[in-house]
């Protein structure tokens, strides 16, 4: 039995090696900042012949999802990434790769939204896909990319909903960590070949999408949103036999951190809620009873396991990259708050936006955040 | 020798009983496309009068797998089902002949909302025929110009006709460098069936453009579909071409106009035979606007002549 190999890698260079991993058949890609090193990477490993696929050098996001969202249909297996705007892009071909019930996993490596221009990570560009009935994790690490893309390929294919794999521009996506690549074997083990339930088929002519009368609209539409409810078990099936064969962990639904005695609980996605990690032995070491909650599922929002995991009278510091407009704050606070609202009537919710296009988040300043919205 | 309507083949892919319109000639054209492609193909399509008269989910007035797309990514959709199905062959998943992937698109998938993704992949030369049957106009939604809308011609968004001229899209493809570009009409369909038959034996990107008379938008008696699109080969307000390796060909009979041997018909019939146009003729500038038809005629069919010449 071969070993893992361990090795320095950034995160964008982590989700190629998934890719490659995964046996993907079928990368469309178009580049942007700061997604495009995932795309770079697997044009090369295709160009070379490590990864037998096809590069698709589309020209254009919108064509990029197209062209996933076909080659799916077609039966192949399909990975794509984007950012930002890119990812707004392709908003109506999302919407066809849910309803279409087409396995499509898509990195999104997270930057703020034009206008104005900005490079640097926050999660609007994600959590405006809330609605487009896409499974979404949230990564916290290199080594998660490269895990959640496995896993996400997994699930993706078992209930035949697409999952975009989201992660932070440069603080994840350009910045090198310790890597460990497991042995092939076991990746082909966790994952086998992608078998699809179905396929554009001459030999079975019949439509696809074609037009629907609403008695047949409507049930397309509530399967889908039973499924997406659904997929929770199989999220933490894959990462529990993930675990199983690689040894490898980054929580399931949920990551957490010093929760079990915690009184006051930092809830944050992505790359801030590593550093979050800092900021609560800051808070320890303080004599304040911090943890951490960090979703790893924002899509679907898994509900019940952040009901069980939350201590008794916690007070719970949503720490948002985001804003929820029209709303104060951000939009993490106002799923917690709806998800908690008359199941956990103990539990206090703060909220702050923080990190807005790539502000830094280092961990005294989230710690004395945490220590300030105490008081509030 | 182009193939007789007589000899065409007795496989027929579409369905009896669909919802297109009596005289449809997008689904005439289909019927013959269908005869050529025979039934190894997948079908993609996007919203227009093709996907309204197909039959609701799950049925298929169409004998292949059709797949519904967004409207502007006939190009890119068919780039990947044409890649998935070459990689599923290479790694053995998928047996037998590949299928040809054929996009079925109107004018708007293909002169407007379509252009970019369509552009593109040509560029890349993906292997799939790009049909576009173009009846001038959005008629779909009930008829409204687009990019393909002749001079003068009225519609529910040009209510005074059309100010500008339509843009020669099959000459814009073919400047894509692909192996073939084809034109056609439904009143030359041995012409038409040979295209496609060529086409499909090509690997790459090949486009044809199929004008479809359309009685609705175009205004003219449902019976007359073929006798409108003769007419409008006739006097040159469509011409017959293909080019295989970027060298363009005329087809009888604008390869007669083309060469002179043969006077294009003056456009007056064509224009009056039409409610779309005779409109033009209550206006107190009608004879100017009709010149105006023509002139666009006129001069389509001279830089088509001369650009025929460019063989390198």
């Amino acid at each position: 039995m071969k070993a893992a190999q361990v090795i320095m890698d950034t995160g964008a260079h982590a989700a190629a090696l998934a890719v490659k991993s995964a046996r993907v058949d079928v990368v469309p890609g178009y580049p942007i900042t700061p997604q495009t090193s995932i795309m770079e990477a697997v044009a090369a490993m295709v160009e070379n012949g490590e990864l037998n696929a096809r590069f698709i050098p589309v020209e254009g996001e919108h064509s990029a999802m197209a062209a996933a969202v076909a080659a799916s249909a077609a039966g192949a297996r399909v990975f794509t990434a984007t950012s930002a705007n890119g990812l707004l892009y392709m908003h109506e071909v999302l919407h066809m790769a849910s309803g279409g019930r087409l396995p499509v996993v898509m990195c999104n490596v997270n930057r703020g939204i034009f206008a104005p221009w900005t490079l640097w990570a926050d999660h609007q560009d994600s959590f405006a896909q809330r609605d487009t009935g896409w499974i979404q994790y949230h990564c916290s690490s290199n080594q998660e990319v490269f895990n959640t893309i496995l896993q996400a390929f997994r699930v993706a294919e078992q209930i035949n909903i697409p999952i975009m794999v989201n992660f932070d521009g440069f603080a994840i996506s350009h910045c090198l960590m310790p890597l460990t690549l497991p042995p092939q074997e076991d990746i082909d083990r966790f994952l086998p070949p992608h078998e699809p339930k179905w396929r554009l088929d001459p030999a079975h002519p019949s439509s696809f999408s074609n037009v629907t009368n609403a008695a047949e609209y409507a049930p397309f539409r509530q399967m889908l949103s039973d499924d997406i409810m659904a997929s929770i078990p199989l999220v933490k099936q894959a990462a529990q036999e993930y675990k199983d064969i690689t040894g490898m962990w980054d929580g399931d639904t949920i990551d957490t951190y010093l929760l079990e005695d915690a009184e006051v609980v930092a809830f944050a996605v992505n790359s801030m809620a590593a550093e979050l990690r800092l900021s609560i032995d800051i808070l320890r070491e303080q004599g304040i009873k911090a943890g951490l909650l960090r979703p790893r599922l924002y899509l679907p929002f898994p509900a019940e396991d952040i009901i069980n995991a939350l201590p008794q009278n916690a007070q719970v510091m949503v720490l948002d990259r985001n804003y929820n407009f029209g709303h104060p704050g951000g939009i993490l606070a106002s799923e917690l708050k709806s998800v908690l609202f008359g199941r956990r009537n103990d539990i206090t919710v703060k909220n702050r936006v923080m990190g807005i296009g790539g502000i830094d988040l280092p961990r005294r300043f989230m710690a004395a955040e945490i220590r300030a919205m105490m008081d509030e | 020798m182009t193939t007789s309507i007589k000899q065409l083949p007795d496989i027929e892919q579409v369905l009896s009983g669909n919802g297109a319109c009596g005289g449809c000639p997008a689904t005439m054209a289909l019927r013959i496309v269908g005869k050529a492609l025979g039934s190894n193909a997948i079908m993609l399509l996007t919203p227009s009068c093709s996907v309204a008269s197909m039959g609701m989910t799950p049925k298929l007035g169409y004998n292949w797998p059709g797949i519904n797309i967004c409207f502007a990514t006939a190009g890119s959709s068919a780039s990947g089902i044409t890649h998935a199905v070459e990689i599923m062959k290479e790694k053995g998943r998928l047996q037998g002949e590949l299928p040809t992937v054929f996009s079925w698109v109107g004018d708007g998938g293909t002169y407007d909302i379509g252009f970019q993704a369509l552009s593109a992949a040509a560029e890349r030369n993906d292997n799939m025929i790009h049909f576009c049957y173009n009846n001038e106009a959005y008629s779909n939604t009930g008829v409204q110009r687009s990019g393909a809308t002749p001079r003068g011609s009225f519609t529910t968004t040009t209510p005074t006709g059309k100010r500008q001229p339509k843009k020669n899209m099959a000459l814009l493809m073919l400047e894509h460098n692909i192996p073939y570009v084809a034109t056609a009409t439904v009143a030359y369909p041995g012409d038409l069936y040979d295209k496609v038959v060529k086409a499909k034996n090509i690997p790459g990107m090949k486009y044809i453009e199929i004008l479809a008379p359309c009685y609705l938008g175009w205004q003219f008696d449902m019976p007359e579909t073929v006798q409108l699109s003769r007419m409008a080969v006739k006097s040159g307000a469509w011409l017959l071409w293909e080019a295989e390796n970027r060298k363009i060909s005329f087809n009888k009979p604008s390869s007669l106009i083309i060469s002179g041997k043969k006077d294009a018909d003056p456009v007056n019939e064509y224009v009056m035979k039409q409610g779309r146009f005779n409109r033009l003729l209550k206006g107190p500038d009608a004879e100017s606007r009709i010149a105006e038809i023509q002139s666009d005629i006129d001069r389509e069919i001279a830089f088509m002549r001369e650009r025929a010449k460019i063989t390198i």
